[in-house]
């Protein structure tokens, strides 16, 4: 396998603890080399990368996607979706199990990593947590994993019942995985389509109340409290509430292994910005009341929050095109993520850039246990983000890689452009104006 | 859980939003909320005056216009009075309903809209059971689209026609409303307001004439929230006492369709919230009585109250047509270019 150089940039690998001007070399997939600028030594031709005036970070990790294969690739496929991912800069995404069928066995998830799906960035699989994500068996962990899932979650439905998210639990600790819960009661939700409360109300919908998100991740956090000496561990998918946030909080002081994730759009919409019944801002868990969204902010800069995933959802055109309780829940996220959290976290509210990138790529790999990812550190993988922090740009979904359109960020003003992305080496993505 | 132990450390900004850019069209009628006084003025003055006119001659102002009415939801008032207003302006009518065409077949809300403008519909009039379908078809046909009931959202010629009814009783001869119209005037709304599009577009209405809305109701009916969907609104559980208060009292109709596994314990509704003969003499013996149809008697009112001097039901559906010719007119003649409406 070739070299190549990425000179001149700067480097931000907070796992390292790395915040500087740094070359770095990358060979045979991993990082060979870092050192300080134009002090590497290099075999004659080696491939470079000019980075001057860009930001090199570990290639980007998103432990919430949708990629709709197999079963629905008119939505997304794991070749749009992962160029997608590689276009926001991810290198490494997790595959959530609702697929067609359910990804609830080694079969399926061998499938998805196949090459002949043409994944651009590596695709890490989520497997179902119960059979067809039913919520009544659960399914072979030590197979599932050993065929390559990296966690298990019913995602798209919650584990309802108390003895079968306690057996979840309890397997997953068994063989190493992390039970990824999607914490909502459906029994609150059935008919809902937004948040409920006074703005569901004056639209004439039914709503989606914060408890039935916030009662089950209790529930869960009681279940772990229980189980406290097999290192269960319990990751809070997509949450939206204040409520769920301070119950993972408390979890947290109680020296738990509850960790949790916030999408971009949960901590900058509200339900508000449903507007006149616009589908690609339907989604579930629904947008909140300013209140929740203000609770997830605090919590993210105060370090509650383990990690931005995007739960990205591609739907066709035709299938948002529709009565707003018709339509089919879940936005894109991929391409918009890191424009978002730069310019709001970083720059809009001050978080220090290496925290961003941190909540972006180290914390996810971490939770995920994918060793050598999420770091820069000399032996990881050469997966890296290369982008430049200044540049700002209007996203435009109708020029995005994903196969699907459904975003309400669609002519957001987005800060930080990516350049390249490099997936073990490789260069995934390079902007067209670089 | 103690929800305060992690008080916001500073004003954050936040993304703002978008302002709306509905109505599309200026012909449309999606919400009351897109009414401002002048417009309402307006609308009030043209059913007056269309009201009046020799029919011979009113059967020009749309001589030919192709107006389709597109309902996805049974109806005998709006889809009637809809129709012969527009007949009754010289327009053609189409009437699709959801079970004799391509709907039963699986055709969209936006490719049924798009057929119908194809056909030549300049106007399309939209009963859907789903709240917000209008204005998908507005957006999906660029098309001028009259609101005739949308879910549990709104019904704007419903609240503009029980306007017209209330201020024949209580402002005879006012055309020209303003914010202080009904200064003074509280109605009450009373039943399944959760459920009810005439109680939201009549809540939104009423107030921006001056008038205070109460909303009457049991707990699993009509949620303390609804206090909060605009200005001059309040709850008051106390039938008897908002009857008490009441110039004009808005009785609703439990909609079965809607309650979607709500049970509603229908003896103990009565108990608390049947207008009878006896509650009305008692409480309010001047006020207007109205109600949007279809009145199931015996249940929210009797049929003593329902047929009795207090009642304006009737006038309710003659105002419809009136109401109905001033919207369709609208709707054809406002210019879509200047955004100003006719």
């Amino acid at each position: 396998m070739t070299a190549l150089v990425i000179r001149g940039g700067y480097l931000i690998d907070p796992a390292a603890g790395v915040d500087g001007l740094r070359d770095v070399l990358l060979k045979d997939g991993k990082v060979a080399e870092i050192a300080a600028a134009g002090k590497l030594k290099l075999a004659n031709g080696t491939e470079s990368l000019d980075a001057t005036g860009l930001v090199l970070a570990p290639g980007l990790v998103d432990m919430h996607v949708h990629l709709r294969e197999p079963g629905q690739g008119y939505k997304e496929t794991i070749a749009s979706g992962t160029a997608a991912a590689a276009a926001g800069g991810f290198t490494a995404v997790a595959a959530m199990p609702n697929t067609v069928p359910v990804n609830d066995s080694p079969e399926t998830t061998r499938w998805m990593l196949a090459p002949e799906r043409g994944a651009a960035i590596r695709v890490f699989p989520i497997a179902a947590a119960t059979r067809g994500s039913k919520g009544e068996a659960i399914n072979d962990f030590a197979a599932l994993k050993a065929a390559g899932a990296v966690a298990v979650s019913d995602d798209g439905r919650p584990i309802l019942k108390d003895g079968i998210m306690r057996e979840t639990l309890a397997a997953a600790a068994r063989v190493g995985l992390s039970v990824i819960q999607h914490a909502e009661d459906t029994r609150m939700t059935q008919g809902g389509s937004m948040n409920a409360g006074a703005t569901a109300f004056k639209l004439g919908l039914r709503g989606m109340p914060a408890e039935a998100e916030s009662s089950i991740v209790e529930r869960d956090i009681r279940l772990v409290t229980e189980m406290r000496d097999t290192r269960a561990h319990l990751h809070v998918a997509h949450t939206s509430t204040a409520a769920a946030l301070a119950a993972v909080r408390q979890a947290r002081r109680s020296g738990l292994r509850v960790t949790c994730e916030v999408a971009p759009h949960h901590f900058l919409l509200t339900e508000e910005h449903v507007g006149l019944y616009n589908t690609n801002a339907k989604m579930c868990p629904p947008l909140r009341s300013a209140a929740d969204r203000d609770a997830l902010i605090e919590a993210i800069l105060d370090g509650v929050v383990d990690a931005i995933a995007t739960d990205h959802a591609p739907h066709a055109v035709h299938e948002k095109e529709v009565e707003f309780e018709n339509a089919p829940n879940g936005i894109i996220g991929l391409e918009t993520a890191l424009g978002l959290s730069l310019r709001w976290l970083h720059k809009e509210w001050k978080m220090p850039l290496g925290r961003v990138l941190s909540l972006l790529s180290a914390q996810p790999a971490a939770l995920l246990g994918l060793k050598g990812r999420g770091t820069l550190a000399v032996g990881s993988f050469a997966d890296m983000v290369i982008f430049d922090p200044k540049a700002e740009w209007t996203y435009r979904a109708a020029e995005g890689k994903s196969k699907s359109r459904n975003t309400p960020f669609d002519g957001w003003t987005m800060q930080g452009k990516v350049r390249w992305t490099i997936s073990e080496g490789r260069i995934a993505y390079a902007a067209e104006t670089a | 859980m103690n929800l305060t132990s992690t008080p916001v450390r500073r004003q954050l900004s936040t993304p703002p939003v978008a302002a709306s850019p509905f109505p599309l069209h200026p012909g449309s009628l999606l919400s009351v909320e897109d009414l401002s006084l002048a417009d309402v003025s307006h609308i009030l003055a043209r059913a007056t005056v269309l009201e009046n006119m020799d029919p011979l001659l009113r059967d020009r102002i749309l001589a030919k216009r192709r107006v389709a009415l597109l309902f996805y939801e049974s109806s005998t008032r709006t889809r009637t009075s809809f129709e012969l207003a527009a007949k009754g302006l010289g327009a053609d009518t189409a009437l699709i309903s959801s079970l004799s065409s391509s709907i039963e077949k699986g055709e969209t809300l936006k490719d049924t809209g798009l057929t119908l403008r194809a056909l030549g519909a300049e106007t399309i009039i939209l009963r859907h059971s789903s709240s917000g379908a209008p204005w998908l078809l507005e957006a999906a046909t660029g098309l001028p689209v009259l609101n005739a009931g949308d879910g549990m959202h709104q019904h704007p010629t419903q609240a503009l026609l029980d306007l017209r009814t209330m201020l024949a009783h209580l402002r005879p001869g006012v055309e020209t409303v303003t914010a202080e119209t009904l200064a003074g005037v509280t109605v009450t709304i009373v039943g399944d307001i959760l459920h009810s599009r005439v109680a939201r577009s009549n809540m939104l209405l009423l107030p921006k004439l001056g008038a205070r809305v109460l909303l009457c109701g049991p707990k699993e009916l009509l949620p303390d929230l609804a206090a909060q969907t605009g200005p001059g609104i309040a709850v008051e559980r106390d039938f008897l006492a908002a009857l008490g208060q009441s110039q004009a009292v808005i009785m609703l109709r439990i909609q079965a369709e809607r309650l979607a596994g709500l049970q509603v314990d229908l003896e103990g509704y009565k108990t608390g919230y049947q207008l009878t003969q006896q509650r009305l003499a008692a409480h309010a013996p001047a006020a207007l009585v109205l109600h949007p149809g279809p009145i199931i008697r015996g249940l929210e009112l009797t049929a003593e109250v329902a047929d009795g001097p207090q009642s304006l039901i009737l006038e309710q559906v003659r105002n419809g047509v009136a109401i109905r010719m001033a919207v369709v007119e609208r709707a054809l003649t406002a210019a879509k270019e200047k955004g100003g409406r006719a």
